[in-house]
């Protein structure tokens, strides 16, 4: 279990002027579902695409299965499972065809590798005679899954596979994808959404292309290491701006239709910062104490 | 070298797919065949004449009787001042002026020889040269010894009346279509050719797909093999179907060998195909290659000798047409359907191309990274 599947090793990538990857290092290891949290423009991608060997880094050591990116991207290629961002199947060639391409394109066949796949593909089976580009967002994404295993690899790579995808496709791409790693495949994908770092077996937290922590949720969530508590009233933005002022308030955070709040005495009292705001007139004021999540490691993580 | 089997089958599913592909590939073409080579001639019909007759003897009247029959030319008015048939010029309602001084007729009778006055508008010098030589072998035709006084505006130069017994090899009619078609479909293959190879690869760019190819173990030179040879048949194919449109509407002569055409096409298709494909690797959007391949087309086009013959151009464009395909390709194709040249007779151009085509390929493969 502690073989090592993807080796990264203080990553920059530089794009003219702007250091997108600042040092990055971390390593996946196999069987692992290893998620790259992070908001747009972290350097999710630019990390993923050098390690699908199809960016060239600036500087560090990637090794992907004990190969080098740099050297040895051709046997890379052949081990790896790549679904981009963006659809990129051919939207002019139906289900069927895409798949048959792919897979003849790595020496191998549908019938196979059906094994691997049909779990997946028996969703849009029934449209595979439909093009490509007429599919439903989750179907596409569905697809492009399907070509990315077909020659089954042992690392599967995917970026962001579930933005834009509904919320009921997305809870079913990821029960894919816990099945697929369930049947031995080392799994590295990237995510913008917090809620699904849960899912994973490791998360990196990273943001403007520094890694702020490398663990499991659980310990991640454990670090948080201060109460939290949810605050609500009937005018969310006056609420913010009071409890910013007063100074026993150390971070407050939207959160839904909630406020996340940490304060930076020991404890809390709640009735007291009741009366205080009631003193500001908010109305309906709610107040409770809450489990952090990785949303709130996160922010507390960035305002360090 | 299987998966060059798969990349071509892949690309001809979706040549065929594509809707507006099979029309533009075969249906235009005989649009333009059609459009071009009756249009672009060098023909002129129609000419406008306006007749200033300060004679008005019989035989004044008789050569300008003899005008009246030619197909060539309109009456567009009559007039005894110059001034009026100037004004005529002017407003675009004449071409010419002939212009016959009193005393034509007594002249030529006393003296044995006359004048007469011709005036173009010299505005488009092609125009203007063709107007002379139809009218001035129209009066030599009616008599020798009328010597024509030719004025052009703006004026350009003397011509010396030298009596020139003419005789054309291998377009003995000077039929314009003969020499226009050859010309025509070598645009039209290159243009099929190299737009279609640019623009496919830089479609699978934007559209994304290139990503995921470039992620699979294809190599360099199955891709490009693979997105080459579908463009090369379809090229192919198309400029057999354009020569027959050109024998069967046009009757163009076909005296050369076509395997020495087809032959000499394939080497040619190979230095198209190589620029486009270059072409695909420094651009990223199909817009850039529309402006690229378009703005190398049109001047490769104009200097490839379709219109004009490059020997006339000067030394510094005879040296550019070096680099230009369409030079090589205008020459041979049209030397092998109305000459009937043997392959040493294209020798030079032959092999010329074929280092042309080495490297533009070399120089594609080596800027085509599947490495960003």
């Amino acid at each position: 279990m502690n073989e090592i599947a993807v080796e990264v090793q203080n990553l920059k990538k530089s794009y003219e002027k702007e250091e997108a990857v600042k040092g990055v290092s971390f390593s996946v290891s196999k069987g692992e579902l290893f998620g790259l949290i992070g908001p747009d423009g972290a350097g999710k991608t630019s990390i993923l695409r050098i390690i699908t060997t199809l960016l060239f880094p600036t500087e560090g050591k990637i090794t992907v299965l004990d190969s080098d990116v740099v050297k040895d991207y051709k046997k890379i290629r052949t081990n790896i499972g790549y679904m981009p961002q963006r659809f990129s199947l051919y939207q002019d060639l139906s289900v069927e065809e895409n798949l048959t391409f792919f897979a003849r394109i790595f020496g191998t066949t549908i019938e196979e590798n059906y094994d691997l796949i049909k779990d997946i593909y028996s969703h849009i089976e029934p449209f595979k005679d439909r093009l490509a580009g007429k599919l439903s967002g989750g179907m596409k994404q569905k697809l492009a899954l399907s070509c990315a295993l077909i020659h089954s690899p042992d690392i599967l790579i995917l970026d962001e596979p579930t933005t834009g995808v509904d919320a009921v496709s997305r809870k079913e791409f990821w029960e894919m994808l816990i099945r697929l790693k369930e049947k031995g495949i080392t799994i590295l994908v990237s995510t913008p959404y917090m809620d699904e770092a849960n899912l994973c077996d490791r998360v990196a937290l990273i943001q403007n292309g520094d890694i702020m922590s490398i663990d499991t949720p659980e310990k991640i969530i454990g670090d948080f290491g201060q109460k939290l508590w949810a605050v609500k009233s009937n005018n969310i933005y006056q609420l913010i701006n009071d409890l910013r002022r007063l100074d026993f308030i150390d971070t407050v955070f939207p959160f839904g239709e909630f406020l996340h709040v940490t304060s930076n005495t020991e404890d809390l009292n709640i009735t007291e910062l009741k009366s205080i705001l009631n003193e500001k007139n908010h109305l309906g004021i709610k107040i409770q104490q809450v489990e952090a999540n990785i949303e709130d490691c996160f922010m507390q993580l960035m305002t360090k | 070298m299987r998966k060059i089997k798969y990349i071509l089958q892949k690309e001809f599913i979706q040549i065929f797919r594509n809707k507006t592909m099979l029309p533009m590939i075969f249906g235009i073409p005989i649009l333009q065949l059609v459009v071009l080579v009756h249009a672009a001639t060098l023909e002129m019909k129609s000419i406008d004449m306006y007749v200033v007759d300060k004679d008005l003897s019989s035989l004044s009247h008789k050569l300008i009787t003899k005008f009246d029959f030619s197909p060539f030319y309109n009456f567009s008015g009559v007039s005894f001042s110059i001034d009026e048939a100037n004004e005529a010029i002017e407003k675009n309602q004449a071409d010419f002026i002939i212009h016959i001084p009193y005393g034509f007729e007594r002249d030529l009778i006393r003296e044995n020889s006359t004048k007469v006055q011709l005036l173009i508008d010299g505005i488009n010098g092609m125009a203007a040269s063709l107007i002379y030589a139809y009218s001035s072998t129209v009066i030599s035709d009616f008599n020798r010894n009328i010597i024509v006084d030719l004025t052009q505006m703006p004026a350009i130069k003397d011509l010396n009346p030298i009596a020139v017994e003419t005789s054309y090899w291998y377009n003995p009619e000077l039929n314009y279509k003969t020499y226009m078609l050859p010309g025509i479909l070598v645009i039209l293959v290159t243009i099929i050719s190299m737009f279609l190879a640019a623009m496919n690869i830089v479609r699978e760019k934007e559209i994304g797909t290139i990503e995921q190819l470039n992620v699979t173990p294809i190599g360099k030179i199955e891709f490009i093999v693979g997105k080459l040879v579908p463009f090369l048949i379809i090229a192919l194919l198309e400029l057999a179907f354009g020569l027959v449109v050109g024998k069967i509407f046009f009757h163009i002569p076909i005296i050369g060998s076509l395997w020495l055409l087809f032959g000499f096409t394939i080497v040619y298709l190979l230095v198209v195909l190589g620029i486009g494909l270059f072409i695909s690797t420094i651009s990223s959007t199909q817009q850039q290659v529309m402006f690229i391949c378009f703005f190398f087309m049109l001047v490769f086009i104009l200097m490839s000798g379709i219109f004009t013959p490059t020997e006339s151009m000067p030394t510094w464009a005879q040296k550019v047409n070096i680099i230009n395909p369409f030079y090589y390709f205008m020459r041979v194709i049209r030397m092998i359907l109305l000459k009937g040249s043997g392959f040493w007779d294209i020798s030079h151009e032959f092999f010329s191309l074929l280092i042309y085509a080495t490297i533009m390929l070399s120089l594609s493969v080596w800027r085509y990274r599947k490495v960003a």
